[in-house]
């Protein structure tokens, strides 16, 4: 299988909280700073990613917020608004007043249309050859599919005209393994991994974009082996508690309660995981990234998290 | 989980959960994806039949499969189906009440509206049949939105039930369900729909409406656009009935006897969508119950005096694991001292986010009639039993230590 980043399009999607956008910054970070020129998508824009990179908010044009680094929002009457520029060379595309209702309206009525729009942006930049990788900060788990597989839909709804002439070229980039994959994010809890293992069969049955990798999400550290485990417990045995005590010099009850629960947080954590990775084909890479502790958010963080996706990815 | 409190968060009423199950007919549970939400309702919907007895609907939109598992709810779409009592009778509980349950099926749901609203067979197979209209009853985003308060709004006015608590759709945007009767209504009142149809109804295309058609005809193709319009001509049959129903629905989310549960975690990314989300309801005058704050980290890692210690133990592992070493049989000196290492580090990094959450709940803005936090369970809610364990933490009843 290709290597994550070594496609042009990379679509991250996940369940809402997973850190889905933190991951999707971090590999474009990542990638940048292995000198590939990035273009960031952040398609619910929220302004998470942007506030990473404290380049305030991000807009339809890309701005590059770091050496190498380009982030944009996707704004779908933008995108209509750049393609009709392009493809419809008619003066009067300008002077329809209320497009942006005559828009709202036409993309309500028929799904599939503002999937469109942003799926065939994002495509139309890896087809220029604008960024050597676009990563796309895509809509969670539930939504996903639907933007995927909006423009094989889109050719069967629409027979003829514009749009249907260009979702071809749309769909060959989309079903290119070698141009096209989609990473998961998830973290090792029941619903995300639930959702995650669904979200991967519904990934090859619906849509033509290859699942290319699973990220699991603040991964608990294992605190100690079995044997180990053993001696904990007995430390907290009243007589090994006491003299634990002494020792220090403080109630030692609380660490000990703290690292009773990270040891079973851990251990219903790891069963998740077998599950994922029991339930994913074994094609694709799960890549795991620990949990961060720490006060903050924001770049430190987010150079964290692209270290260890870089070991990971290097593996 | 010894020291884990129930409640430990300012009660500015006093109130829990209880009071508002008690003195309410609905209560939506929102809030950002990933908190806990299906759950939290299910497990409030079982506390009040347990508790306060009468006839409780969990009205539940994407459980996970074994709490589906547990409700009884596999695979049975729709229909409402009731919680046995030999499944309370598993967790060791006597229900005063009945608690039932049902699934929320998009598609199901749409077409049922269609039969309520369509003017004859004709118009209603027409519109079953249309690929628009199985486009939009199957995936159409919105859609869902504004089933899941249309379905409640049915079931209520059935007035089967002393309770329901229902769970809100994952959307992109947490109010879209809020705004999806309105948006229903101007959607299908809207002049552009006017516009679009005319053609399709008489040959006249007028001044206006003509660049818009040639756009619009360049880029969809005309099958398309007809597919729309053929569409919306059969829609607009039912318009008064459907813009009067979306009405009705928000009435009823505005009533004294429906009120919202914000769920939330203390992370700092869902508790802010939360936060916004709880500002948006009180700014559209609808009543905010409860926050309720999920997967709650327990007091005791922000004792300072554990931080101590930790700090003690990670620093003079070494002296303290000779010392141990007699104390301790299964184990030598050598892995005494990793275990006291790790388990000090480890106390140090969880206070770090203990504290970051504790800090993030004392920064609350928006703070309702009841602010409840559930401590973290370390074992996933399955069934009955463990809905009711997160039930007794929504009561405001101290959860037992396991």
């Amino acid at each position: 299988m290709v290597g994550l980043l070594d496609r042009r399009l990379v679509f991250v999607t996940g369940k809402g909280g997973v850190g889905k956008t933190t991951v999707a910054s971090a590999l474009a970070l990542f990638a940048a700073e292995h000198g590939r020129r990035t273009l960031l998508c952040e398609v619910d824009a929220k302004g998470d990613a942007a506030a990473y990179f404290e380049a305030g908010p991000t807009s339809f044009t890309p701005r590059e917020v770091l050496p190498g680094l380009w982030a944009m929002s996707m704004d779908t009457e933008a995108s209509l608004r750049e393609y009709l520029r392009l493809n419809l060379r008619i003066p009067i595309v300008g002077r329809i007043g209320p497009l942006a209702k005559a828009f709202d309206f036409v993309a309500t009525a028929a799904p599939g249309v503002r999937e469109i729009l942003s799926v065939g942006k994002l495509c139309y930049e890896v087809r220029e050859r604008h960024y050597d990788l676009v990563v796309v900060d895509a809509s969670a788990t539930g939504h996903i599919v639907g933007q995927l597989a909006a423009p094989q839909a889109i050719n069967d709804l629409v027979k003829v005209g514009l749009i249907r002439s260009q979702t071809d070229w749309i769909l060959e980039i989309l079903s290119d393994p070698a141009t096209t994959g989609l990473a998961i994010v998830t973290t090792p809890e029941e619903m995300p991994v639930n959702e995650t293992i669904e979200l991967a069969g519904r990934v090859s049955a619906e849509t033509t974009v290859e699942l290319a990798a699973v990220i699991v999400n603040r991964v608990l550290p294992e605190l100690f082996g079995r044997s180990e485990e053993k001696v904990f417990e007995e430390l907290r045995r009243p007589a090994a508690r006491a003299e634990l005590g002494r020792l220090a010099g403080g109630d030692p009850t609380p660490v000990l309660s703290g690292a009773r629960l990270a040891v079973t947080l851990r251990r219903t954590r790891a069963g998740h995981l077998e599950r994922l990775r029991a339930g994913i084909d074994p094609a694709v890479p799960v890549l795991y990234l620990p949990a961060v502790f720490t006060r903050l958010h924001g770049m430190r963080t987010l150079r964290q998290v692209a270290r260890s996706l870089g070991e990971e990815l290097a593996l | 989980m010894t020291a884990a409190r129930a409640r430990k968060a300012p009660q500015p009423h006093g109130a829990s959960l209880d009071g508002l199950l008690a003195s309410r007919e609905i209560v939506v549970a929102c809030g950002p994806g990933g908190v806990g939400k299906t759950t939290t309702a299910a497990a409030a919907a079982a506390m009040a039949a347990t508790r306060l007895g009468g006839k409780v609907l969990v009205l539940t939109v994407d459980p996970a499969k074994r709490l589906a598992d547990a409700l009884g709810l596999e695979g049975i779409g729709n229909t409402e189906r009731r919680v046995p009592d030999e499944a309370f009778a598993e967790a060791g509980v006597k229900p005063r009440g009945e608690l039932w349950a049902a699934m929320l099926d998009t598609k199901e749901s749409w077409d049922a509206l269609i039969r309520l609203h369509a003017p004859d067979a004709r118009t209603r197979e027409e519109i079953l049949a249309n690929p628009l209209y199985r486009n939009i009853a199957g995936r159409f985003v919105q859609s869902h939105d504004y089933i899941a308060m249309e379905r409640l709004f049915e079931i209520h006015s059935e007035g089967a039930y002393d309770l329901i608590v229902v769970d809100t759709p994952p959307t992109r945007n947490a109010l879209d369900f809020l705004d999806a009767p309105d948006r229903m209504a101007e959607f299908f009142s809207s002049r552009l729909l006017r516009w679009l149809i005319v053609p399709y109804r008489s040959k006249l295309v007028n001044m206006a409406s003509k660049p818009f058609y040639q756009v619009a005809d360049r880029i969809l193709g005309t099958q398309f656009l007809s597919d729309i319009a053929e569409f919306f001509i059969l829609f607009q049959s039912m318009y008064s009935g459907f813009v009067e129903r979306a009405r009705a629905v928000q009435r009823l989310m505005a009533d004294r006897r429906t009120s919202f549960i914000v769920v939330s975690t203390l992370e700092a990314v869902p508790l802010r969508e939360a936060e916004f989300f709880a500002q948006a309801l009180v700014d559209r005058r609808l009543h905010v119950g409860a926050i309720v704050l999920n997967k709650v980290l327990p007091d005791y890692l922000r004792d300072p005096e554990g931080a101590l210690v930790a700090q003690r133990l990670r620093q003079e592992a070494s002296a303290f694991s000779e010392a141990l070493a007699p104390k301790v049989r299964s184990g030598n000196a050598a892995q005494i001292r990793r275990v006291l290492a790790e388990i000090g580090q480890s106390y140090l990094d969880y206070q770090l986010v203990a504290q970051r959450e504790a800090e993030q709940q004392a920064e609350l803005a928006t703070v309702p009639e009841a602010l409840v936090s559930v401590p973290y369970f370390d074992t996933d809610v399955f069934d009955l039993a463990g809905l009711l364990r997160l039930g007794n933490g929504l009561w405001g009843v101290a959860a037992t230590p396991q």
